[in-house]
């Protein structure tokens, strides 16, 4: 291997081409060897995992500390369950489910940053707001919390939420072999825009910003414009996680939910912060592990849970990847990754 | 008539228990700015402890009052020893791991206790007012609420260990500079600050009901009180209970419970827009 240092474009574009060919091995590939069922909660682990990405973008990048990233990812899939029932069609409904979130992300955005919160309030007022959304979602039950056609269903959630179709044709609705490729090409896409921000001048801003946010104020960079947009472009992606995910279960308020808060937070801290493939990684890590904790029936998956959370952040501070890819450089010598 | 009067002594009581469930968190956070989110598991704990004392015979007044704080207190200790001494100055990570210790105690709770409701039913009676029914427990909450903060405050203010412990959050090096061991007095304030949460679990164990996830119906509350409440942390807590309990029960009335939180929230987020540092960042500020 050369030495000379690659140029940054050429870099992403090779991340970007990497990720691309795992993604198409995995979509090709995966659903002709897995059963029905496994593919069916590989899509949930790929959805999982644009969640890890979105918060690792914001948290990693951003330096917002959103402990309520599921708000989003909630509300991405509440809003494509009832409009998706109320059009008959997904194709429009997946659009609204982006822009949902983005705006309520927007609208939270704006009071925060412009309020110039600390981020440890900032972390209290997501997780608040989505234990809020996740009382309110639990609390809909009955027949007045009807939106259109689709019944809220209170604690039961949308047992009913259509899977996606083929675009203006309602009647084709995707199969599970479909969904998976989509979920894949979706966590793909997400990678690659962010990898694409971070390289333009707006990402580089906002990286300045986590670094010293003072320094970059004084710079003359307006701080909570650029905190504010990257804060939704987040939101966007988590409601699109949310899309995915409800096509493959169904929605309901656990999306809310504060376990599912707290496992996105696990996912992006095992995994490393300030990277985009570790999240991922943390993501399918640390699901494998759940799973198979909620196979053993002497331990509570929770108590598992907290305890990785704890030792995660005492032990591997950095999280995994930064870890061992600073291991491997020091092992050869090279500089670090 | 008599409906206003049921409405102020709920709106009343709304505020005392705020008061209660944050005044823990308020000492925590306040003094040594550790953001506990494990503060609601505390409270679950110390319902725990006031449940399956009285299950077993203790009396309900020891079971209420006295065995919460000091299980929870103990708690409180092991928890600072172990984990959040290890992470003192690193607010965020205290945050996370705290998060973590509130995951693995919900588990742990729910593998030994299973996940069904328990309780106590509410001491005392009720007297009538007019046509309603009014639970005497609720007015002995509110006397609760008022006598807790006047205990912290004199505590604070009066002896020589409050004095050690304001000394020290003010200036650590100082204070250890002036002969006082500063991680004996974290450990203690920490401590102090879980037995309360454990003391507050006892007391809303007998409107609340006892369950391992309970903690997570009033840590969003606690948090955003005390947050609203600003640097100030008795007085802060004290007004924004008042403030935040009022809108609180107010729209509970009008509306639903879950519209009620909603609107605690929301009025929450604009305040901190409006006062990014508090209620006592801006008002009151030289309070305690």
């Amino acid at each position: 291997m050369s030495r000379v240092p690659m140029a940054p474009g050429a870099r992403t574009g090779l991340e970007i081409g990497a990720a691309v060919i795992v993604a198409a091995v995995a979509a090709v590939y995966l659903p002709q060897v897995l059963e029905l069922f496994s593919l069916i909660n590989a899509t949930v682990w790929v959805s999982m995992a644009v969640l890890a990405l979105s918060l690792g973008l914001v948290w990693g990048f951003g330096g917002i500390l959103c402990f309520g990233q599921t708000a989003f990812f909630g509300l991405g899939g509440y809003t494509y369950a009832v409009a998706s029932i109320n059009f008959g069609d997904t194709t429009w409904a997946v659009p609204l489910a982006l822009l949902m979130p983005t705006l309520l992300a927007a609208a939270l955005g704006y009071l925060m940053f412009y309020g110039r919160i600390s981020d440890v309030y900032m972390g209290v007022i997501t997780l608040t707001t989505t234990l809020i959304l996740f009382k309110f979602a639990s609390s809909t039950a009955g027949d007045e919390w009807n939106i259109g056609e689709a019944p809220l269903g209170g604690f039961n959630g949308i047992p009913a939420t259509p899977p996606l179709n083929f675009p203006l044709a309602p009647d084709q609705q995707l199969v599970p072999e479909q969904i998976f490729a989509v979920a894949v090409l979706c966590l793909v896409a997400c990678y690659a825009i962010a990898k694409l921000v971070l390289r333009t001048r707006f990402g580089r801003v906002c990286v300045a910003i986590k670094e010293n946010e003072l320094r970059a104020e004084l710079l003359g960079y307006d701080v909570r414009l650029h905190k504010l947009v990257m804060f939704a472009l987040a939101g966007m992606m988590a409601g699109l996680a949310g899309v995915l995910f409800a096509n493959c279960v169904f929605v309901s308020p656990t999306m809310f939910s504060l376990s599912y808060a707290g496992q996105v937070i696990i996912w992006v801290l095992v995994g490393g912060i300030g990277t985009l493939v570790g999240p991922v990684i943390g993501c399918v890590l640390v699901q494998m592990l759940t799973t198979y904790a909620g196979t053993l029936s002497w331990i509570d998956p929770n108590l598992l849970l907290g305890l990785v959370f704890m030792a995660a952040v005492v032990a591997v501070p950095k999280g995994l990847l930064p870890t061992a890819s600073g291991l491997l450089a020091r092992l050869t010598g090279r500089a670090q990754l | 008539m008599d409906y206003a009067a049921v409405v102020a002594l709920q709106i009343l009581s709304g505020v005392a228990t705020l008061v209660i469930v944050s005044l823990g968190l308020a000492v925590v956070f306040g003094m040594m700015r550790v953001i506990n989110l494990a503060h609601g598991e505390f409270l679950m704990l110390g319902g725990y402890t006031a449940v399956l004392a009285y299950g077993r015979g203790v009396n309900l007044w020891i079971a209420l009052l006295i065995l919460p704080p000091v299980v929870v207190g103990i708690v409180g200790v092991v928890v600072e020893r172990l984990l959040i001494r290890r992470l003192y100055g690193r607010m965020v990570d205290t945050m996370l791991a705290t998060w973590g210790l509130s995951l693995a105690l919900i588990g742990g709770v729910t593998m030994l206790f299973g996940n069904s409701v328990t309780g106590v039913s509410a001491p005392l009676g009720s007297f009538i007012i007019g046509r309603f029914h009014v639970s005497v427990y609720d007015l002995f909450l509110m006397l609760a609420a008022v006598v807790l903060s006047v205990a912290v405050w004199a505590v604070l203010k009066f002896t020589p260990a409050g004095l050690l412990a304001r000394g020290t959050m003010q200036n650590a090096e100082m204070a250890s500079a002036l002969g006082v061991a500063p991680d004996r007095v974290y450990a203690v304030t920490f401590a102090a600050g879980a037995a309360l949460s454990g003391l507050a679990g006892g007391l809303i164990a007998p409107i609340s009901g006892v369950v391992p996830t309970m903690g997570t119906a009033y840590i969003a509350k606690a948090f955003i009180t005390v947050i609203t409440g600003g640097a100030a942390m008795l007085t802060g807590t004290l007004t924004a209970s008042g403030l935040l309990g009022t809108v609180l029960t107010s729209f509970t009335f009008l509306t639903t419970p879950v519209f009620g939180e909603v609107a605690l929230l929301i009025v929450a987020i604009v305040l901190l827009r409006l006062l990014p540092r508090g209620i006592t960042g801006r008002f009151l500020r030289r309070a305690l």
